[in-house]
Parts: C-alpha cells; sequence; structure tokens
C-alpha cells in the first residue's frame, strides 16, 4: 500500500511503513505497515494490548520510532517533525482539556500552539464550536460539560488548525451509547465534508461499518489489512465480531463488546 | 462546506505567538487556583511575620553588602523569601508537568509543530511569570510591613527574578524527570526544598555559617539557590553580583540543557518509559 514515488499531490494523510518497537524485551509492535488515504476513514481495530496506544505514541513523537517509517501527508514524523505535525489533528484516549479553562480558552491554546495569532483562532474557535453544536457554551467551563461534549470539543480543537490527518484513539471510551453513535458520526461526516483522512482506533466491533477499511491489529502485529467483506471471508464468519473474535482468538478478544 | 485557509505562521511571528500562548495559559490557571495563590503567598508571610519576628532577637546581622547600615532581621531574609516562593513555584510547574506528561495534557502541547526545546523554555517561562505575580504581591505586603526597598529596586529585581525563576524552574524539571521518587510532593519538600532553602544564604549570612560549621559554608557556596537569593538580595538595591549572575546563569545553561534532553523524544526519559496498549 505504501507507494514507490510520492506524486505531487500526496494522497496519503498516513503512511506507516515497517514500524517495529519494543519496550525492553516486550515486543510492542511488530512490522507494521498500513496506509490512510486522504478522505478515508480506516478502522484500527484490536483487543487492549495490541499496540494501538503504542502507534499513536510514535506517531505523535512522544518518542521516536527506531525501525520503520511513518509519514504525515509524506512528511517523515522523525526527520521533519514540524511539517509533519503541521498537518496532524488527535484525540487522545484520557480527556486533555484544561477543565477550569472555558471551551474558547482552551481552543485559542491550542491555536496558539500552531501559531495563529489571538484574534484569528477566536473567529476559528467559534466556527469548529459551531461545526460540533457547542456555539452557546464556548464561554463556559470545560468542568460544566457532559463526558460527550468534551469529546466534541477536543474534536473540535483537533480539527481548528485544519489538519489533514486525524487520529482517534478509543474516542468514544467513557461515553454512553448516543454520545458514542453521535461522535462517531460526526468523525466519519468530516471525512467526506473535508477530505480528513481518518484513523479510527478502538477496541469495539460495533462501532465498525460492514464495508469500512479495517487494519486488524494483534499482539503487534497486522493480522488483516482490509475491508469489511474481505475479514468476513478469511474469516469464514458472518459477522465481524465473529470475525474478529475468530482471529484474535479468545486470550485477546476478552473484553469485545 | 468551504474550507477557509488558516494562517499557520512559522515564523518570528509564530514563535510569539505559540509562546504567549502557553505562558497565558499558564497566568490564567494559576489564577483559577485561588487556594494555590494563598498557599503561595501564607507561606512566605508567617515565615516574615513570625519566624522573622522571633528570630530577630537572636541573630543580629551585621553590615554587610549590599547593606549600608544595620538592617532588620526582616530585612534581610525578605530576599530569601522571594526565592522560597519561587522555588515552590518551580518546584510545583515541574511536579505538574510530570503528571500531565502521562495524561493528555502534556501529550497535547508536545503535538504542537514547534521544536521542543521552545516548548519547554516557554512553559518553564510561564511558571516564571506565575512566581513574579506571587513575589511582586509579596513584596506589596511586606512594605505595609515596613519593609521598603529603595524604587528603583522594585525594578532592577524584575531581571533578576526572571533568570533565578528559569534556573529553578529548569533545575526542578529536571530532578522531577529523572527522579521517580520525587513524583509526589512530601518528597520533593524533603529531598529537595528544605536542603536548598536551609543550606543556603537565605536566613543567615554565610560568614555567621563559616563561623559554625565550616563544612556547611562550603555546600552553602555550592548552592545554586545561595546564588539565586544574593542576586536577588543586590538587585533589589540596585546592584549586580557579578559572581551569583555567572553562577545562575551558568546553571541555568546546564539544567535547561538537561532538561531538554530528559523531553528529547528518542533519547530522555519519554523513550525508556513504555506504556501499556
Amino acid at each position: 500500500m505504501t507507494p514507490a514515488l510520492r506524486p505531487p499531490a500526496e494522497p496519503y494523510a498516513l503512511q506507516v511503513h515497517g514500524l517495529t518497537h519494543r519496550f525492553g524485551q516486550n515486543l510492542a509492535l511488530d512490522n507494521v505497515s498500513l496506509a490512510v488515504p486522504r478522505g478515508a476513514f480506516v478502522v484500527l481495530l484490536g483487543p487492549n494490548g495490541a499496540g494501538k496506544s503504542t502507534l499513536f505514541a510514535l506517531a505523535t513523537r512522544l518518542y521516536d520510532n527506531v525501525s520503520g517509517e511513518i509519514r504525515i501527508l509524506g512528511h517523515d514524523v522523525r526527520r521533519q517533525p514540524m511539517a509533519a505535525l503541521k498537518n496532524l489533528g488527535v484525540v487522545f484516549q484520557s480527556r486533555s482539556l484544561d477543565s477550569d479553562l472555558s471551551l474558547q480558552q482552551n481552543l485559542i491554546y491550542h491555536a496558539s500552539l500552531h501559531g495563529i495569532a489571538r484574534r484569528e483562532a477566536k473567529h476559528h474557535a467559534a466556527r469548529a464550536l459551531a461545526k460540533v453544536g457547542l456555539a452557546e457554551r464556548a464561554g463556559e467551563k470545560v468542568r460544566a460539560l457532559s463526558g460527550g461534549q468534551a469529546r466534541r470539543v477536543e474534536i473540535a480543537r483537533a480539527l481548528l488548525h485544519e489538519p489533514t490527518c486525524l487520529l482517534l484513539d478509543e474516542a468514544t471510551a467513557g461515553l454512553d451509547v448516543a454520545s458514542r453513535e453521535s461522535v462517531l458520526a460526526m468523525v466519519r461526516g468530516l471525512v467526506t465534508e473535508r477530505a480528513v483522512g481518518v484513523l479510527w482506533a478502538t477496541h469495539l466491533v460495533d462501532e465498525v461499518d460492514a464495508e469500512d477499511a479495517i487494519v486488524l491489529l494483534h499482539r503487534g502485529r497486522v493480522l488483516f489489512n482490509g475491508r469489511g467483506p474481505a475479514l468476513l471471508k478469511l474469516a469464514q464468519a458472518e459477522s465481524l465480531r465473529t470475525a474478529f473474535l475468530r482471529l484474535v482468538g479468545k486470550d485477546g478478544g476478552g473484553d469485545v463488546k | 462546506m468551504s474550507v477557509e485557509v488558516i494562517a499557520h505562521r512559522f515564523g518570528l511571528a509564530g514563535y510569539a505567538t505559540c509562546f504567549a500562548g502557553i505562558a497565558w495559559r499558564e497566568v490564567l490557571r494559576f489564577l483559577h487556583q485561588r487556594e494555590r495563590f494563598l498557599a503561595a503567598l501564607v507561606r512566605p508571610l508567617v515565615w516574615l511575620f513570625i519566624f522573622a519576628a522571633g528570630f530577630r532577637q537572636v541573630l543580629g546581622v551585621s553590615i554587610i553588602p549590599p547593606y549600608q547600615t544595620y538592617v532588620l532581621y526582616e530585612v534581610f531574609v525578605t530576599p530569601g523569601l522571594v526565592g522560597m516562593i519561587q522555588l515552590f513555584n518551580a518546584m510545583q510547574t515541574s511536579l505538574s508537568m510530570v503528571h500531565d506528561r502521562e495524561t493528555g495534557v502534556m501529550r497535547t502541547l508536545l503535538l504542537s509543530p514547534f521544536p521542543r526545546s521552545f516548548l519547554l523554555i516557554s512553559k518553564l517561562a510561564g511558571g516564571v511569570f506565575v512566581s513574579l505575580l506571587q513575589v511582586y504581591v509579596f513584596l506589596l505586603i511586606a512594605y505595609f510591613w515596613e519593609i521598603e526597598l529603595p524604587i528603583i529596586g522594585y525594578f532592577t529585581v524584575l531581571p533578576a527574578l526572571l533568570i533565578c525563576g528559569l534556573m529553578l524552574g529548569a533545575i526542578a524539571l529536571f530532578m522531577s524527570s529523572v527522579i521517580k521518587q520525587l513524583e509526589n510532593f512530601a518528597g520533593v519538600m524533603n529531598f529537595v526544598i528544605f536542603p536548598m532553602f536551609f543550606a543556603s544564604s537565605a536566613l543567615y549570612p554565610l560568614w555567621r555559617i563559616k563561623e559554625a560549621n565550616p563544612l556547611l559554608y562550603e555546600i552553602c557556596r555550592a548552592n545554586p539557590f545561595t546564588h539565586a537569593v544574593e542576586l536577588i538580595r543586590f538587585a533589589m538595591y540596585g546592584q549586580l553580583e557579578p559572581v551569583a549572575l555567572a553562577v545562575v546563569l551558568a546553571f541555568t545553561a546546564v539544567f535547561l540543557t538537561a532538561a531538554i534532553y530528559a523531553y528529547n523524544p528518542s533519547k530522555g526519559m519519554l523513550a525508556r518509559r513504555g506504556e501499556a496498549g
């Protein structure tokens, strides 16, 4: 899936090639390759401990990858961090808003991290909040929001600087069913509206649509890379859930819902 | 939907925006934490109102520069208490950075396209601005306690506070990054703040320590906090202590480099810490 030559308009939001990472003796990622084209929604599916968070940590440069490469819009994360990070938006699994500050203050702070001047940031913050349906609450403290609303603010924040690549790590963790569905629908909408390439990491099979592009990660390895129907065929299963359980086995699928 | 073009600025103006944004957040957060502001003020004031008043009878301070006359113990101890404010604040800022690292807050900061070293320095500078707020409110209260500096001193102390704050912040950040035991504040109090504060010229002039214990005197002289206090003390009277300045600058450079190294994604402690998932 990795193109040998890069055409002028970079078609891939994210490319991961031959990525291996270990913590001491523990092999967290083993020769992982995947690609997210612009305007595509790719599910990174795997049980807890599969290596999803490690992949996110490397893509966001919490630490550097030693072997293999990660490209965001064609820019190597390690060699051209500025160009790569400029095009990247991330929603982390853990909450990352300042609860004492207002929604608007949180977004202006984030904009400043991308060199966007204050006055312009205010304008874009209002626009981003309107997009996630929270425009009226811009002046309220984050503390006053529900879990689902806070997630929507985090998504608004991740999109504020108009990234081409959006990574979400278990973005629906801790949300009730209705909020989960609205967050998921919103992100899927972005893909078609803005041609953003989305990598959606989850361990919940029911967040995957039958036709979705799926990368199945288990114990640091890519077990499957393709569309839903092909996954069903490979596992000789009738539902994605059964296919997932068959491929990752009982040990890894214990917490699948 | 039309997509507006966003003006990313990564030139000088972009750096300035980023720096201002990070510093602004630090100050804003501090102003929201009223308990922290109160604690930061009460601590040195207790020392000033109670400890210094009692100690005044025990310890006579002779005429040593920058003082031109006999001074009350309260006056002598004021620069030390200003240093203490900055020391506590530095430890709190750095400790919160270590805690934040585990959560999304620090990772959000590190997602900025600007260089890591610049982000960390901006973050430390934000902490220094917070300490300036604390120091000037303290000096204002001290003024009504009849600890009056020459007017010029309130201005000349500013650059000294900036650089001392940066040095203490860098030391604190480095230590809290590499020493795991310092992850709670009790450990920091016992192993960092108390030794640095007591083995310094904050509470007593060094010549008195020399009479009492020559070894302790040498320890005090090697303590960067001593030099921070002396730099602040002289600056309060519009004077420059060159040795203190040189030592503070050197410590700032060394620990800033070390702290930046600790946050380097491929080399520092981030790389060594594994995480599940």
